[in-house]
């Protein structure tokens, strides 16, 4: 509520001094939650993803305790005699039974089911948004580097956990991803046999995985949710939030409003809003009919099958990879299972994790970050990003090329075989696409930066020649084109000091290595051209120097916008022909 | 919301009016303190020592609040009261409808079951987005606008802490004497690899081990074909023409799912000379082949199968097989054909195994050789 001076002037009421006053004198606490309460935080939209994330956890676990209050992880055998009629007499698990129970017998047990499988589905989709949040803007850097760290293990477990639940229902679907699960652990050489045996409790499916699942899913990571979430956040609130570039935004202040009042009741509405999409989704998008699958039996298989959006990727890369496999001394190794289920998966996560640390060795940037950075800001950055999201989409698409086939009228091998060259060509196009893009972008900025935003007037001057009249970018564009930083070269590999000591990290294959990243990740358009860098930066685009020495002087931007100053208003149309 | 409304109010013009005036406080937010102007005096100076920025705009100057925030018009501050009331009163009406639908509507058929669940979830939708709707209305609709600047410290402890630290921590270490005492060192490090070793042990009960159980199937010399599904015992004289695929399970063993997922198998009958090596026409009877059902990628059941072209196709993968040639992969992941088994007629007539297959069925694993 809105407060008037009035009101400000007047004491708490009673109840508030008295309840407070109680817990004071137990915990001390007047001090360090009024700081909690005035705690400032950033607003933007993209803040929101990782919120969504947690919400849809908090409301996985409160769907998933009142599914668990009716679900039995069986694998007994028996004979359904239930409401869905469909499946009179037929054999199946008691897992599969006690899941079209929930579904017909109990009120709510299908809308609860459905918010948490939708649930579910959006939390790996927050997530992994987030996690692109994060990486383009760069807030993955010193000091949230560890926080990143938890994150990348959040998503990891979030596939298994969303693997492990989405199997528990033992239908026909979910049973046969199980199975491809078995398979996948039999190609781990030397103990893989070992291992599957172990998890299955002797040979697949018996009688043991579906009650192992399930305690995995409801306490075991789960568990391990909570608390890698709480550190996530703790770490979150301790370091505070980054923020957004823009006036006024630096990397020592934090510009937003205040946990109390504003961003407890906001964050609250956003709470509501997602639970109420997920129910409104639930309520008229039918997910994961199991019903329709019917029970597993490894004899039986539905054309089309297809796991949740988040294992997609490495169903593509199982359907797109060759057939190699080794018979060595008696021993097998099925490549074509080890590689794809491990390889790429591996490479993306392990990139994922390495990436913070290998940015800071090739930037030799230390410093702390508490601005965020802007994608084109970062070309090396964005474009290995981009590249990742293709390869990423290439196999997830790849994951459903039967069904491309089927759509598009494309025949299935044909599918497979664009897949298998989309897997290289695809990241790589993608990587020089988006830096040329980012620098393109970069040069724009310094157009407007330099130029202002062309108004469309055309205004002719005493000596007979137009000019567009210009318009300075206001304050809040101005900061944020401002905020980009220009990279720091490293000395060349070798290059000495005055007393011939080779700059340290730089010498040896190691410091070569390290300059070349460093000069990949450096490639960047300067802010002001004619700085020496610039006329070789952007490619030969008609530039002259003596062009590049006027825009460079500090006072003279608004006399320029203005177009009173004639001399180098004249050259204006010029770099505006090549954008 | 905030980023899109900076621009109009002027902070520069109004920030010394708001220190002189009356200030626009609000319940919760703090005063300009001394600790909220320890702020970089001109942010841009990193980035090439320009001074770019208005010094009007400075952030230090500009706390506590955007002041553009005038005392809201009490009319309209009354109206959105009431538009927000309404939408919380609404979710409190669906979520009445919500425990209505529960009690009144029924559920064990189809057509009851979506009733409830559209009605169910309907009221719950509506009463948790005009919950938010409302929420969001509140904030911005009744709170002032407010905008607040927090100065960051930076994270590092300063050196005089991370020393004190040190000492603390090898005073401590001195004491307790872990640093010059080997003995001590060494026998925990020895202790502690066993108490790691215990827990992972206990897991061994956890399956059998694997021993040659993945080599065999239960499929015995004169064991029946039954055809999956309706459990019955085939003829080769029931197949009137070459035609489709038929899923057979072992006699016996049909409602075992453990050894069906090894021993599950198709029958396709071919037409006279479609039947070529590799394909070991021994094991064939009248045509009629016999394959493993696990497909040798990773286990699914293979299940489409084209009859022009005599493919088998796994659903999974898309390993595709060439049932006229001993099931050779013409397409796909999987490595392997699938392992043919032995066919013969018993005595009765009826298909029957001739044996088991001769190697292991299905996914490749470590031992299989």
């Amino acid at each position: 509520m809105t407060a008037t001076d009035e009101e400000l002037g007047q004491p708490a009421p009673k109840a508030l001094t008295g309840v407070g006053g109680w817990l004071d004198d137990r915990f001390r606490g007047a001090k360090g939650v009024r700081s909690f309460l005035r705690k400032v935080f950033p607003d933007h939209w993209s803040f929101l993803l990782g919120e969504i994330a947690l919400y849809s956890f908090i409301i996985l676990l409160l769907t998933g305790t009142f599914l668990a209050l009716f679900f039995k992880p069986s694998m007994t055998d028996v004979i359904y005699h239930g409401s869905y009629t469909h499946l009179d007499g037929v054999r199946m698990s008691e897992a599969y039974a006690s899941t079209l129970n929930i579904s017909f017998d109990v009120r709510g047990g299908l809308l609860m089911r459905q918010i948490h499988h939708w649930a579910a589905d959006l939390f790996m989709a927050a997530m992994l948004i987030h996690m692109l949040r994060i990486f383009f803007t760069g807030a993955y850097r010193k000091p949230r580097d560890v926080n990143w760290l938890i994150g990348v293990v959040l998503i990891t477990l979030g596939m298994l956990e969303g693997l492990f639940g989405y199997s528990l229902p033992d239908d026909l679907l979910s049973g046969t991803g199980i199975r491809i699960l078995e398979g996948v652990i039999l190609s781990i050489p030397v103990v893989g046999t070992y291992l599957s045996f172990f998890l299955f409790g002797g040979q697949f499916p018996g009688t043991d995985i579906i009650p192992r699942l399930y305690i995995i899913h409801v306490l075991l990571i789960p568990g391990l949710f909570l608390a890698l979430i709480a550190a996530h956040l703790f770490i979150m609130f301790h370091q505070k939030h980054t923020q957004m570039p823009g006036k006024g935004h630096t990397d020592s202040n934090v510009v937003g409003q205040p946990m109390y009042p504003y961003f407890m009741v906001k964050t609250g509405a956003f709470f509501f809003f997602v639970f109420g999409v997920l129910a409104l989704l639930s309520t008229v998008a039918q997910v994961n009919p199991i019903w329709l699958y019917g029970p597993y039996n490894p004899v039986s298989i539905s054309a089309g099958s297809q796991p949740d959006f988040y294992m997609g990727f490495l169903e593509g890369t199982l359907r797109s990879f060759p057939s190699w496999t080794w018979d060595l001394a008696g021993h097998t190794v099925a490549w074509n299972v080890l590689i794809p289920a491990l390889i790429p998966l591996g490479l993306l996560f392990t990139g994922m994790a390495l990436w913070p640390f290998i940015e800071r060795w090739a930037t030799g940037d230390y410093s702390e970050h508490n601005v965020l950075d802007r994608p084109r800001n970062a070309p090396t950055r964005t474009a290995i990003g981009v590249a990742a999201i293709t390869f990423y989409s290439i196999e997830l698409m790849e994951g459903a090329n039967d069904l491309i086939a089927d759509h598009l009228d494309i025949p299935l091998y044909t599918v497979t075989w664009i897949a298998r060259f989309a897997w290289f060509l695809g990241p790589a196009i993608a990587y020089f696409a988006t830096k040329r893009i980012c620098l393109g972008l970069q040069r724009k900025d310094r157009e407007l930066l330099e130029h202002g935003l062309e108004t469309g007037i055309i205004r002719q001057m005493p000596s007979g020649e137009f000019i567009e009249v210009e318009r300075p970018v206001s304050e809040q564009t101005r900061a944020v084109l401002l905020s980009k930083k220009e990279p720091q070269l490293l000395p060349i590999a070798g290059a000495k000091d005055e007393n011939g000591v080779p700059a340290p990290g730089t010498r040896g294959m190691a410091g070569r290595l390290r300059v070349t990243a460093n000069r990949v990740i450096s490639e960047s358009i300067p802010l002001t051209s004619g700085n020496g860098h610039g006329g070789n930066g952007h490619g030969g685009n008609g530039h002259g120097p003596a062009e590049h020495a006027a825009v460079g002087a500090p006072a003279h931007s608004p006399e320029v916008q203005e177009g009173e100053d004639s001399g180098p208003a004249l050259d204006e149309p010029v770099p505006g022909a090549d954008s | 919301m905030s980023d899109e409304k900076q621009d109009p109010g002027l902070p520069g013009d109004d920030g010394g009016e708001l220190e002189a005036g009356k200030p626009h406080r609000v319940i919760g937010t703090p005063p300009p303190a001394a600790a909220r102007t320890l702020l970089d005096p001109d942010p841009a100076a990193g980035s090439g020592g320009r001074t770019l920025l208005d010094p009007a705009a400075r952030p230090g100057e500009r706390a506590p609040a955007r002041p553009e925030t005038p005392e809201p018009d009490p009319d309209r501050a009354r109206r959105a009261e009431r538009k927000i009331a309404f939408f919380f009163l609404l979710s409190a009406l669906a979520s009445v409808g919500f425990i209505a639908a529960y009690i009144g509507m029924p559920v064990h058929t189809m057509g009851r079951v979506f009733h409830s669940n559209l009605a169910l979830g309907s009221a719950m939708a509506v009463g948790f987005l005009s919950m938010a709707a409302g929420m969001v209305m509140w904030v911005r609709q009744l709170m002032p606008d407010v905008e607040e600047v927090e100065a960051r410290k930076p994270v590092a402890s300063a050196p005089e802490a991370r020393q004190e630290f040190e000492q603390t921590f090898m005073e401590g270490a001195q004491a307790s004497g872990f640093t010059k005492r080997p003995l001590l060192r060494r026998s925990l490090i020895v202790a502690s690899v066993p108490l790691a070793l215990a827990p992972i042990v206990l897991l061994r009960d956890m399956g059998p081990l694997p021993g040659t159980s993945l080599r065999h199937t239960v499929w015995r010399r004169g064991m029946r074909l039954l055809v999956y599904g309706s459990n019955r015992p085939i003829r080769p004289e029931d197949f009137s023409s070459p035609g489709g695929l038929i899923t057979v399970v072992p006699d016996g063993y049909q409602d075992n799912d453990t050894e069906l997922a090894k021993a599950a198998a198709i029958i396709i009958k071919l037409a006279p000379g479609q039947l070529q090596p590799p394909t070991n026409m021994s094991w064939t009877v009248q045509n009629i082949v016999c394959y493993s059902k696990i497909c040798t990628h990773v286990g699914c059941p293979v299940a489409l199968y084209e009859q022009t072209t005599h493919h088998i196709l796994c659903p999974c993968h898309q390993s595709t097989f060439d049932a006229t040639r001993g099931a050779q992969v013409t397409f796909g992941p999987a490595p392997r054909p699938l392992p043919q088994l032995p066919l013969m007629v018993d005595p009765e007539g009826y298909l029957a195994a001739a044996g088991d297959f001769n190697e292991p069925v299905g996914p490749s694993f470590w031992e299989r050789g």
